[in-house]
């Protein structure tokens, strides 16, 4: 088959993309395929129509890759293309919106209170402060809606430091989230068409927290996976992510990021509808302790691809 | 280039000395003497840039747990050098005259009264990288003195020394030594091209010995290829007059960013005006994480670097910036300064209206939404 695999693109994680492109690149050319890498710039389009490939990868993240934005342009253009649709990205990319539709459909998610720019700017958000500390109480994480990496992730530690944690969140996007706090371990599950694989444990070595140099410096972050857990606990973990993918909408696959509190009860953080392929990432990781090498996972996703457009050609009929 | 192959193809095309050949050394000293230096021609290594220099000199000198001291902020590819060989790294403040030299005396008496002694001392003493200061005639001889009396080496990295455009050449720290105690670094990245990668340091004969032995294990010898094109450049006999058409060129450069500043910056941000070099050292309300705002600049298409990459613990140096004043046009420079400048304005306002106990409507200055970058007038005449 011949395979555009989509990289780069402008946003923040342009490094990250590029590294998950370089190893699925590899992985389809000794799949034996034809490797088409085009970088997602202006001549994205012209270049997706030249080519005409039987399935486009989409290597990239973060806002303009994994926000529904490619994949609306491939299902103009009848390419089949890898991972969720065009819906489910737009719920996955939001937090703020997926984290309404987790609440709606009973799948734990931290309390939160979100606004954007204008709400502080010219309503007086600031002035609900007292309100929101109350609800949600301190350290009070403060991030943008859509970002990815851990990008603008701010804790507060007290009301002081709130303000500061909104100008860094609201640089990477004009919405932000207050969110409350959840102690306990970080976990990931990445759902393969629908079956969650095995759960990574993330424990960063070093800071307080997952951050984007912990995430993608080799070292800097011990990962477990399986991680250990008590069966009946790794069973609510599990089916939190099963249904945080279907409650968004996802297809192929996703990544599951949840954090498990004290009480050992899952709590979910957000869904990643195009989740890192590079050496450090935690799919890839998971999918290999299901027994699901790099290859067989790329290929499955290609699979799931191209099925998938095949079953929506056949309702349209 | 053509020449280089038709002429010297045999010898260009074969390794080297590991210290450089003697006609570019000729070329390092007659580049040197235009700073008032005449180092001797043993005490010359050419290197594959200044950073194989700095790295190399760090090779040699430092264990794990050795203190070396640097200026805060320091050149931010100092740092992974630093870092690598695993030294216990002091920065010391500078202000408009280069390092405080009285902090740096303090420090060391305090590391003396541990029993301990900074391995080196690294400075960028002229139109330092990144903060665009130049460290005082008055506190080059201190510095120098200091060396003396604690026998400390004192590594001077001069990338940017005849880059100046304005203001009296001041001495550089190696010539006030005598070379005794300063070992110094130099390129020709900043004054021919950073591609052709050549560097060098110069060094006593015992630090010299061991740096060599380092360089033979990296890579044997600088690009031969390389030192043939500097040579043929040298040759011609005009680098510098390309080095004064450099400074025409970056002076109005800078002029263009520091008048952009004063106008598109808010009154809350400081920031140094350098005689010379390429940089803009800018500090902004404690407030603003840079690593954040560069976020919201890169999606106007403009490009700082954060403070923090200039300090080794990766956290001071926050809320400042690097600019760089001399890859684009003085109109390029006007517009990236005006879009940081709306940005950073933006977030502020946006700030002290988070913090204010009493937000009064003031609608005169409200923001647009949006993108539109509304028009600031310049400070003074509003
Ligand atoms: N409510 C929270 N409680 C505890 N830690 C959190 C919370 N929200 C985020 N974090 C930490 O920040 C990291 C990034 O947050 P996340 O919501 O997953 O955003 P991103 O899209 O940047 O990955 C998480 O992996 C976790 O370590
Ligand atoms: C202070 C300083 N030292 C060393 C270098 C390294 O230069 P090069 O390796 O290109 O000679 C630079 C380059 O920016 C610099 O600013
Ligand atoms: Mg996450």
């Amino acid at each position: 088959m011949r395979v555009a695999v989509l990289k780069g693109g402008s946003s923040l994680e342009r490094q990250v993309s590029l590294r998950s492109a370089a190893r699925v690149e590899d992985a389809l050319a000794s799949l034996g395929h034809e490797v088409a890498p085009i970088d997602a710039d202006s001549d994205l389009v012209r270049s997706l129509k030249e080519l005409r490939p039987d399935v486009a990868f989409i290597a990239l993240h973060g806002p303009g890759g994994e926000d529904g934005t490619p994949q609306e342009l491939l299902e103009i253009l009848g390419v089949p293309y890898t991972g969720p649709g065009v819906a489910a990205c737009i719920r996955c990319m939001d937090k703020v919106l997926a984290k309404h539709l987790l609440r709606e459909a009973g799948v734990p998610t931290p309390d939160w209170v979100a606004f954007n720019s204008t709400a502080f700017r010219e309503l007086g958000a600031a002035d609900a402060l007292e309100e929101i500390e109350a609800r949600l109480g301190y350290p009070l994480v403060v991030k943008p809606a859509a970002q990815g990496s851990s990008l603008g992730v701010r804790f507060a530690a007290s009301r002081d430091g709130v303000p500061e944690a909104l100008v860094s969140a609201l640089s990477y996007d004009d919405r932000v989230l207050l969110e409350r706090h959840v102690p306990g371990r970080e976990l990931a599950v990445s759902v393969l068409d629908g079956d969650p694989l095995p759960i990574v444990e993330a424990r960063p070595k070093e800071e307080d927290r997952f951050n984007y140099e912990a995430r993608y410096e080799i070292g800097r972050t011990e990962y477990i996976c399986p991680a250990d857990l008590p069966d009946d606990v790794a069973a609510d973990v599990r089916d939190a992510a099963s249904r945080t993918y279907s409650a968004l909408g996802c297809t192929g696959f996703a990544r599951v990021d949840l954090m498990l509190d004290t009480d050992g009860r899952p709590d979910v953080l957000e869904a990643n509808a195009i989740p890192g392929l590079t050496d450090t990432s935690l799919f890839p990781m998971a999918a290999d302790a299901a027994g699901i090498g790099f290859e067989e996972l790329v290929s499955r996703i290609i699979e799931l691809a191209v099925e998938r457009r095949g079953a929506a050609e056949a309702s349209r009929t | 280039m053509t020449r280089i192959a038709q002429e010297s193809a045999a010898e260009a095309l074969q390794y080297g000395p590991t210290e450089g050949f003697d006609e570019t050394k000729a070329a390092v000293r007659m580049v040197m003497e235009a700073e008032g230096m005449s180092p001797e021609p043993e005490d010359i290594i050419v290197t594959t840039g200044g950073q194989q220099a700095l790295d190399l000199i760090a090779k040699t000198l430092v264990d794990p747990g050795d203190v070396v001291v640097c200026e805060a902020p320091t050149y931010p590819g100092a740092v992974p050098v630093f870092c690598s060989y695993e030294a216990e790294t002091h920065q010391v403040p500078m202000d408009d005259d280069g390092m405080r030299v009285d902090q740096l005396e303090e420090l060391c008496e305090r590391l003396a009264s541990e029993g301990r002694k900074p391995k080196f001392i690294y400075s960028v003493p002229s139109f330092q990288n990144p903060a665009g200061v130049t460290l005082s005639l008055e506190r080059r001889r201190r510095l120098v003195e200091l060396a003396h009396m604690r026998e400390i080496l004192v590594i001077e990295d001069n990338p940017y020394g005849l880059l100046r455009y304005e203001g009296e050449a001041q001495a550089p720290l190696y010539q006030l030594d005598g070379g005794d105690y300063v070992i110094y670094v130099g390129t020709l990245s900043k004054i021919l091209s950073p591609g052709i990668r050549i560097g060098w340091a110069v060094a006593p004969p015992p630090v010299m010995e061991k740096i060599a032995l380092g360089k033979q294990a990296t890579d044997l010898c600088t690009s031969t290829l390389s030192q043939y094109f500097a040579l043929e450049y040298f040759g011609e006999g005009r680098w510098r007059d390309y080095i004064g058409s450099l400074r025409e060129i970056y002076r109005s450069r800078r002029d263009a960013m520091l008048e952009a500043l004063d106008r598109h910056f808010p009154p809350q941000a400081t920031w140094t005006r350098p005689h010379g070099g390429l940089f803009v050292w800018a500090t902004l309300p404690d407030y603003i994480d840079t690593s954040d705002l560069l976020a919201k600049a890169l999606r106007e298409n403009v490009a700082f670097v954060p403070g923090a990459a200039a300090y080794v613990d990766g956290r001071r140096g926050s809320n400042s910036m690097r600019l760089n004043f001399s890859a684009s046009t003085a109109d390029e420079i006007r517009e990236g300064v005006r879009r940081i400048g709306a940005v950073l304005s933006e977030q502020v306002q946006l700030y002290e209206t988070i913090t204010s106990e009493h937000r009064l409507p003031q609608p005169a200055q409200r923001e647009p939404s949006g993108d539109v970058v509304p028009f600031r007038a310049p400070r003074g005449e509003a």
